[in-house]
């Protein structure tokens, strides 16, 4: 990405444009809602969707997916529009703005959704438009494996996810959303609370990137600087989140919810922030320093209290604003100096001053300085924390460590390559072309002014989205810059000292940290040896199973069915036959004697012509007993089929070399024995057993009245069974075609 | 196969067994026959064929690649199942058109039905010669 700016700044064309002007079309209409849902009101539309399972397309707008739209629509549109300058003149920038939409759009969808169903189709919507976004630079291998890990840990939490969403339909009775918060505290009390639980957080925390799951986000940040500060800032990590808290009013408030959300949230924003500190890739510090916004956001929906979910919801907005600003300023730093590495950065303030002024107000806002929305969030925080009833000091603890930590990295992310050292030679910084920093600006100016005018927020956004979040109105705190001399403005002060004294200090403190972490296990590292393990063991197993040989192939599946016949046999208890031979005409006992002198001729030969005659016997011999017992189309197919099997096999096989002398495999021989022997029990069971005739009844009866055809087999294959023809000729087709392939790969595999 | 008597026989065998295979189709609604039978009358003779003057002129007495014929095969049976779809009947519902029907004479019936037959028909013909035309040429 080194070289500068793009020279010209006009973007893609239409196919620049078009998203931005969609994306903010979008933006607009969200934001014509807000006044209705100001109002404690909700919106609802719902399309049936799949009505036997009584699943809906059924989307809800109330405070919380209103908040998500608006944060996702609006940041959506100013990095669009940053992407067509930053990506300009990109040969693949319509498949990026493609990807980009998409994803916008199945996130809109996610946070939309009323129906677990509906909610789960955007979710894994979701995860494929990021997994194309993370390797779209997918020349680079790290890109890929990025990508893919990222796909991997989300994709098995989804299906983790999945479970606990049926789960949870089939204990609720219903998959709407709103009708199963509707029942109260119903779900907490239901014996299957804790499965779903588990294993919707096991969706949420891979998704939210929570520790253990932590690994994949910073990798994530392969993918190209907008695409980093959309998903990973104010969207796609937040969806985890979002349907914690979309739950929340049905499941929180146990003993499991709250301890869980409470230690992981902790443990994930202390370790994520120490993290961030030991970065000296300006992204990667972001990264780690979004995984502390989740975990803290995680760790204040494990409360209940009217602080925690009011601390939670500004969180929410303040978190998304400055940081996809600081991404897109780091964005900007990148193309500008051709580094984001902090050491080769300094002295930029100068020359790119508008940048450096939105990195400012981000900062400051992510540092929690007054008057910043920041401040009021972290002052929310605290309040938060001493609210919660069990361990205040933990959380409290916990909330100031981080705290003071974010602080450390603001100043080393957004202050130290603007205001200190100088420009290092070979850097000629220029400022940014006004799309891209449009963007930054106007997301953190939000940050002050929300914070100098916090009712404009509390009415229209946060009340409402309490009330979301705890199914009760009246919840909410108010959101002030001034609320007395108490205990959060000293935690505040407290965090300003601690977090000035890291910042000082930060290049010792990260070497501190360095050495610590060298010393706990690399996850990563970890995934790539698992996933090591996992192809040598696919290996292992194919060259195992798929050996190549024919015999062993056919061994396999043979022993198969006369296995699981016997099994079921002994299983379902043998039943006692008595074999009735009374009824035995000359004619059966005849066919009989040829089918297995055939099989016996076929076994003993010593020639190939013989072998190949003697197996035409046998299938000859069965199409006799078809047309004994009066079945002629079953019975002129068989011999068909049976003509066109000698003639192919010969083909292929009078060609072969001749065969070697039959040499007697006691495995083979007990295999047959045991394969016949099954079959003919399973047969005689059959056979014996009372005749169900109900079907033969019906198509007899029907087959002329309704389907004018008097041949019954050919009625139920045309007609009554249409649908069961029609997949079977697709599926002789199919096999047709695959052998010609087949057979015409080796050919000229061949001839080379 | 280098034999004089098998190439003149399967002149008129080959060409015996085409038609035989149409008549098997069309009784198949209600005598033994069909389109499965048919398919596989009518590919027996083009594989005599085949062994008695090679699948180059197999083929090119076929005139058409025999994949091509068992992909149109399938076309014709979907469209006699999506047939039904006109008339609001659930996919592949026999449609009957009797012509010249009175009170006591059916007429002339013809069906979606038959249509689907003759896809069947196509199907197995065009598989089965393609595996065997390629067979043959692999060895």
């Amino acid at each position: 990405m080194a070289g500068g700016f793009p020279t010209d700044t006009r973007g893609n064309g239409l196919t620049g444009i078009v998203p931005v002007l969609f994306a903010a079309a979008l933006f607009a209409w969200f934001a014509s809602m807000v006044p209705t849902i100001a109002a404690t009101e909700v919106i609802r539309v719902s399309v049936p969707w799949i009505p036997s399972l009584g699943i809906e397309l059924a989307f809800l707008v109330d405070g919380l997916s209103l908040t998500f739209s608006l944060l996702i629509s609006g940041i959506g549109t100013l990095v669009l529009l940053y992407s067509n300058t930053y990506l300009a003149g990109h040969p693949q920038y319509a498949r990026f703005a493609l990807f980009l939409t998409a994803f916008m759009v199945s996130m809109l969808g996610l946070v939309l959704a009323d129906d677990l169903i509906l909610l789960f189709v955007f979710w894994e919507l979701t995860t494929l438009t990021s997994y194309m976004l993370i390797g779209f630079s997918h020349e680079a291998e790290k890109s890929r494996r990025n990508a893919l890990q990222a796909l991997f840990v989300t994709g098995a939490g989804g299906l983790a996810f999945l479970a606990g969403l049926i789960l949870l339909a089939a204990a609720s009775g219903t998959t709407n959303i709103s009708g199963i918060i509707a029942q109260g505290s119903a779900l907490k009390e239901h014996a299957m609370y804790l499965p779903i639980l588990i294993l919707l957080l096991a969706g949420t925390f891979t998704k939210s990137a929570q520790v253990p799951f932590h690994f994949w986000l910073p990798n994530a940040m392969a993918a190209p600087t907008p695409v980093s500060a959309f998903l990973h800032s104010a969207t796609m990590v937040k969806a985890g989140v979002y349907v914690m808290a979309r739950m929340h009013p049905a499941m929180s408030g146990t003993d499991v919810w709250l301890w869980t959300l409470t230690i992981l949230g902790a443990v994930t924003a202390v370790f994520a922030s120490l993290l961030a500190l030991r970065q000296t890739d300006l992204k990667q510090a972001l990264a780690y320093t979004t995984l502390m916004a989740l975990g803290t956001l995680t760790l204040f929906l494990g409360q209940e209290s009217g602080y925690a979910m009011t601390a939670f919801a500004t969180f929410l907005i303040v978190h998304s604003l400055y940081k996809a600003s600081l991404f897109l300023v780091v964005g900007c730093i990148d193309l500008s100096t051709g580094t984001r590495e902090t050491d080769q950065l300094g002295g930029l303030g100068r020359l790119m001053p508008i940048t450096a002024v939105a990195a400012a107000l981000a900062a400051l806002s992510m540092a929690g300085f007054p008057p910043f929305l920041g401040f009021i969030g972290k002052e929310l925080k605290y309040a938060g924390a001493i609210a919660v009833a069990s361990e205040p000091l933990f959380v409290a603890g916990a909330a100031l460590l981080s705290n003071a930590l974010m602080l450390t990295v603001a100043g080393v992310v957004a202050f130290r390559p603007f205001w200190q050292g100088s420009v290092p030679s070979g850097q000629s910084p220029r400022e940014a072309p006004w799309q891209m920093w449009a963007g930054p600006i106007i997301l953190a100016s939000l940050g002050a002014i929300f914070g100098i005018y916090p009712d404009l927020l509390q009415v229209a956004l946060i009340n409402p989205t309490v009330i979301s979040l705890t199914g009760e109105i009246g919840e909410a705190k108010e959101l002030k810059l001034w609320a007395g001399v108490n205990i959060p403005l000293f935690l505040s002060i407290a965090t300003f000292v601690l977090g000035l004294l890291f910042y000082w200090h930060h290049v010792k403190l990260r070497a501190k940290i360095e050495t610590v972490f060298q010393t706990i296990p690399n996850l990563d590292k970890g995934w790539d040896s698992f996933l090591d393990g996992l192809k040598g063991f696919a290996k292992w197993q194919t060259l195992r199973v798929q050996n190549g040989k024919l015999s062993s192939y056919l061994f396999g599946t043979f022993l198969t069915i006369a296995a699981g016949i016997l099994l079921t046999l002994v299983y379902t208890g043998m039943p006692m036959i008595a074999v009735d031979l009374s009824d035995v005409e000359w004619k059966h006992t005849s066919i009989a004697l040829l089918t297995i002198a055939g099989a016996l001729l076929a076994l003993v030969t010593n020639s190939r012509i013989a072998g190949i005659a003697a197996l035409g016997v046998v299938g000859i011999g069965i199409a006799m007993i078809f047309i004994v017992f009066s079945a002629p189309d079953v019975a002129i197919t068989q011999l068909l089929v049976e003509t066109l099997v000698v003639v192919l096999v010969a083909v292929v096989m009078l060609r072969l070399p001749s065969m070697p002398k039959a040499e007697f495999r006691l495995n083979h021989a007990v295999l047959s024995v045991a394969v016949g022997a099954s079959v003919s029990l399973i047969l005689i069971a059959v056979v014996s057993s009372p005749l169900d005739l109900r079907l033969t009844d019906y198509f007899e009866a029907t087959s002329w009245p309704e389907a004018y055809g008097r041949n019954i087999v050919n009625v139920i294959l045309v007609d009554f069974r249409a649908l069961d023809t029609f997949g079977e000729i697709a599926v002789v087709v199919i096999a047709a075609l695959s052998a010609y392939a087949l057979l015409r790969t080796t050919r000229k595999g061949d001839q080379k | 196969m280098n034999s004089v008597i098998l190439r003149v026989g399967t002149r008129y065998l080959a060409g015996l067994l085409l038609v035989f295979s149409f008549y098997m189709m069309l009784r198949g609604h209600n005598e033994p026959g069909g389109g499965f039978i048919g398919g596989l009358s009518g590919a027996t003779g083009f594989v005599l064929y085949a062994i008695a003057c090679g699948t180059q002129d197999a083929r090119a007495a076929l005139r058409v690649m025999p994949q091509t014929i068992a992909i149109w095969g399938l076309g014709i049976a979907l469209a006699a199942g999506l047939f039904a779809a006109i008339f609001g009947d659930a996919l592949f519902t026999g449609q009957w058109l009797f012509i010249g029907a009175t009170e006591t004479e059916k007429g002339l019936p013809l069906s979606s039905v038959l249509v689907f037959d003759i896809g069947v028909y196509l199907v197995v013909f065009g598989s089965i010669l393609t595996l065997v035309f390629a067979m043959e040429e692999e060895i």
